[in-house]
């Protein structure tokens, strides 16, 4: 749609003044303070309410041996995309990895700039920052990936907040179980999904993209390439 | 030595917790409310009896699912799932609301004007041009006789009087802004066409969840793709979708030239939001409403046709919603880290928590809907002063779909999406107050426990004493819905009698056919990545090929074990042929479907016919966390199609 007949088409609805004001706050979105008043207090409450409840700032360890804390470094006012594997997984965490090396690549430099991507460790006490530096080489990660890993008991809490859980407690054991998601998000706006890792890599970075502008994401609409326009009647109708 | 609820040994400090649990609901007992139906009243126990969590909001507690936890033998679906805790409310205080009418409009206040081909540079965003004016113009003329202009924006809505008032999401037909949305009140022969306009706010002021970002489905529409609200067809505020609905007889274009099967005739459809990996939480923010759809038969009107109960006096829809409140703020919350499946602690009627409807002692229609987001529900009708009674009803449209003839029963088990019209004759229970009850014990997002003897020699979920718990709980101990209170005072009721008179809607469609083709669906869970066929949504992937008026089967296949799916295919109904190679065992099963519950370990064989329309169609489970989560696949329906076997 052109700029002009947007107007236009706004202003037959009479939404104009609506959307002008939310393309402005779109800019200002991703650092979740444009609002005032009211509406922007309660924005905050929830978004507070949303930390209390997910996001506990416990201290972690990247693949750099740098000391992280989860809220405060890695997830605040970031869009992000969030994972769980361990090093020595053969089961399905290497398709994971590779699909999410495809999904950097075909993200390109928006990766450590507006998309940070973090994978954490359900097996903390074997991935040491340099196993897991390792790990990273190997794969052909590159700078805005981080792996993360920490005392056993912080990342179980973390897994337990994410969501990374079955209510089976047999099958929650077993962490073959928590590798295969990828939860997106954009925490300012507490806007939050998930993907099968194991999804198309152009599929998981389309999702991953919603996040950087959620109103204003457009995908051409797909139908099916052998279907005719006019698809013609099976049978002559009497009236037509 | 200190056991828990599944004979486990667990620590002194767990096992004061639960003293402490017991020791809260005497307290409250003690504080004059003196009797379990008391508390009932209050709405302030659980479908366990147990009362309301005190711990506020807890994410997945270490407690509720401890890693230590031997659990041998006990049934997984015994571990409660996410723990909800809203603030108290206040039960039947306030009526139940009853959706208004939706609305036409003067197809020339429509600016810009509709248009077959998708208007892109106008606004609209759809994938194709309309095939029903294409296919036929004098029987879908453009533009049809009725016309509607919907924005969806954010509304104030009081769901209890005891909560802060709620910024919600809705549909405004220009008359009401609402949530649920207004009902369409549309006919078989009238096509109509809905102007919906995403009018949303900016997603930074969406309260913590939703994203202003829409595609609004007609659940069980005989629609060409176009209109159906595919998942993938989603559009930004400021955009609309012209959507078309023919309101036209399966089979018309196709083995029932030129009306349609009369057989297929769909009464009680839904709308709701569709947007791909936040259905749930649209929906859950208020984006569904009703659509009614009469014909010569089921006409609204109790003195013609099958002389069903009066729309809208008589005819009252109920959309069904648990959901969870801050307990801080009392503001509506969702848990956004949840890949299971999430259960309110709160029970809402057409978007009223607990609500009271003063009926007349007579029959009344009601459309029973489960909008989720994941509890089934097991309706019961409760009279507080005889607790053993066995209050009958009439089940007489499974999916909104009549059934051959109606089908007397004392319970009806619904899950996600899925629908029942019931009637209920009010005579028997003149001058008296008597409840809607749900008694299914669901504890978390797996589905509801397994009912005693499922699995032989399985131990299953038992109580503090050892207990075996069945899958439903007494009278009066579930969660009470609704609260009817009957006038004492006779009324004429014009409605037929279901249990006297002889009663016949429409027979089942054949279903002896040979299929085209047999596939199957194994729904699945991949270290944690919910599945159809080890595969994945995705919007740029189509799956197969249906060939366009063939008949195919459909073997869906439940490799997820304990869990419970409502699984939901676009387009076409369907019947099921069989579940686990019997027959379907209960008579409300022997009808026409758009969501089958695919039971723990379970191979349920469904029969279609695809006709008349083209396109884009998904297949997925209804559970709209799983839905979310990928558990869906698209394909087509084309004029060759394939035959590939595991899609």
């Amino acid at each position: 749609m052109t700029n002009r007949s947007r107007r236009e088409f706004l202003g037959a609805l009479g939404m104009a003044p609506v959307v002008a004001g939310g393309l402005s706050m779109i800019a200002a979105g991703a650092t979740g303070a444009s609002l005032t008043g009211s509406a922007g207090d309660l924005q905050a409450q929830a978004r507070e309410s949303a930390r209390l409840r997910y996001f506990p700032n416990l201290s972690l360890r990247t693949q750099d041996d740098k000391e992280v804390r989860f809220y405060d470094d890695l997830i605040k006012g970031k869009i992000v995309t969030l994972n769980f594997f361990y090093a020595k997984c053969e089961d399905v965490c290497p398709i994971v990895t590779s699909n999410l090396v495809k999904v950097q690549e075909l993200l390109g430099d928006k990766v450590g700039r507006q998309v940070f991507m973090y994978s954490f460790s359900l097996k903390p006490t074997e991935d040491t920052p340099k196993a897991m530096k390792e790990y990273a080489e190997m794969h052909g990660v590159k700078p805005g990936w981080t792996f993360l890993t920490g005392k056993p008991e912080d990342l179980e809490l973390l897994r337990r907040k994410l969501g990374f859980t079955t209510p089976d407690l047999r099958a929650d054991k077993d962490v073959t179980n928590h590798t295969g998601n990828i939860r997106y998000g954009n925490e300012p706006l507490m806007l939050w999904g998930a993907t099968p890792g194991m999804a198309s890599p152009e599929w998981i970075a389309e999702s991953i993209e919603w996040m950087v502008q959620p109103d204003a994401v457009r995908r051409e609409h797909k139908h099916p390439e052998a279907r005719p326009d006019n698809p013609g009647p099976q049978h002559k109708h009497p009236a037509g | 030595m200190y056991r828990n609820v599944f004979g486990e040994k667990v620590s002194k400090w767990r096992f004061k917790q639960m003293l402490n649990a017991a020791k809260n609901r005497r307290e409250l007992i003690a504080a004059g409310l003196t009797s379990r139906r008391d508390l009932l009243k209050m709405g302030l126990l659980t479908a366990g009896g147990t009362l309301l969590a005190k711990g506020g909001l807890s994410a997945r507690a270490q407690t509720a699912l401890s890693p230590t936890s031997k659990s041998p033998g006990s049934f997984n679906l015994c571990v409660p799932g996410n723990q909800a805790a809203s603030p108290p409310t206040r039960a039947f205080i306030e009526p139940l609301p009853v959706m208004p009418v939706a609305q036409t409009v003067k197809v020339s206040s429509l600016s810009p004007a509709p248009t077959i081909a998708p208007n892109t540079a106008g606004g609209e965003v759809r994938a194709a041009s309309h095939q029903a004016p294409l296919l036929n113009p004098s029987m879908f003329p453009f533009p049809p006789p009725r016309v509607y202009q919907v924005r969806q924006h954010a509304i104030n809505a009081v769901q209890s009087p005891d909560l802060p008032t709620q910024t919600i999401w809705g549909f405004d037909d220009g008359t009401h802004a609402t949530s649920p949305g207004p009902t369409y009140r549309a006919n078989y022969g009238v096509p109509q066409l809905v102007r919906n306009i995403n009018a949303l706010p900016p997603v930074n002021m969406n309260g913590g969840f939703g994203i202003p970002s829409v595609t609004t489905h007609l659940h069980n529409g005989h629609t060409p793709s176009e209109s159906d609200g595919n998942p993938c067809d989603f559009y930004p505020s400021g955009n609309f979708c012209d959507q078309y609905y023919p309101n036209v007889l399966a089979g018309f274009n196709s083995d029932h030239f030129p009306t349609g099967d009369i057989n297929e005739s769909l009464s009680t459809l839904w709308y709701h939001d569709h947007r791909v990996d936040f259905t749930s939480q649209n929906t859950y923010k208020g984006l569904l409403g009703f659509y009614c759809l009469f014909n010569q038969f089921d006409t609204g009107d109790e003195s013609t046709g099958f002389h069903l109960p009066s729309f809208p006096q008589f005819d009252i829809q109920l959309a069904f919603a648990d959901k969870v409140y801050d307990p801080s703020s009392g503001l509506l919350s969702f848990d956004l880290f949840n890949l299971d499946g999430i259960l309110g602690d709160k029970f809402l009627v057409n978007g009223k928590i607990q609500p009271f409807f003063d009926v007349q002692p007579r029959r009344y229609r009601f459309r029973l809907l489960d909008t989720g987001p994941s509890r089934f529900y097991e309706f019961f009708l409760t009279d507080p002063n005889n607790m053993g009674g066995n209050n009958q009803f009439f089940v007489i449209a499974n999916d909104g779909n009549l059934l051959p003839a109606p089908v007397t029963v004392d319970r009806v088990r619904i899950g996600v999406a899925e629908r029942v019209d019931i009637i209920i004759d009010f005579k028997n229970f003149a001058g008296k107050t008597i409840y809607l009850e749900n008694r299914l014990r669901q504890i978390n997002g797996m589905g509801p426990v397994p009912p005693q003897g499922f699995i032989p020699g399985q131990v299953e979920c038992s109580d503090a004493f050892g207990n075996l718990l069945s899958d439903t709980v007494p009278a009066g101990q579930g969660n009470l819905l609704l609260q009817f209170r009957v006038s004492g005072k006779s009324v004429n009721d014009g409605s037929i009698n279901p249990a006297t008179d002889h009663v016949m809607f429409y027979q089942l469609p054949d279903t002896t056919a040979a299929p085209r083709v047999t596939r199957t669906f194994k729904f699945d869970r991949l270290n944690g990545q919910w599945s159809i066929n080890g595969q994945f949504m995705d919007c740029n992937h189509f799956r197969f090929l249906v060939q366009q008026n063939s008949v195919e089967n459909w073997i869906l296949f439940n490799a997820t074990g304990d869990w419970t799916h409502p699984i939901h295919i676009h387009l076409e109904e369907h019947q099921i042929l069989s579940r686990n190679r019997f027959p379907p065992p209960l008579a409300v099963e022997r009808s026409r479907k758009d969501v089958t519950q695919l039971h723990q370990n379970e191979r349920v064989l469904l029969f279609f016919r695809f006709r008349d329309w083209l396109g884009k169609y998904p297949i997925h489970c209804h559970n709209v966390i799983h839905e979310d989560h990928a558990m869906m696949g698209l394909w087509n329906v084309q004029p060759q199609g394939d035959t590939v076997l595991v899609p």
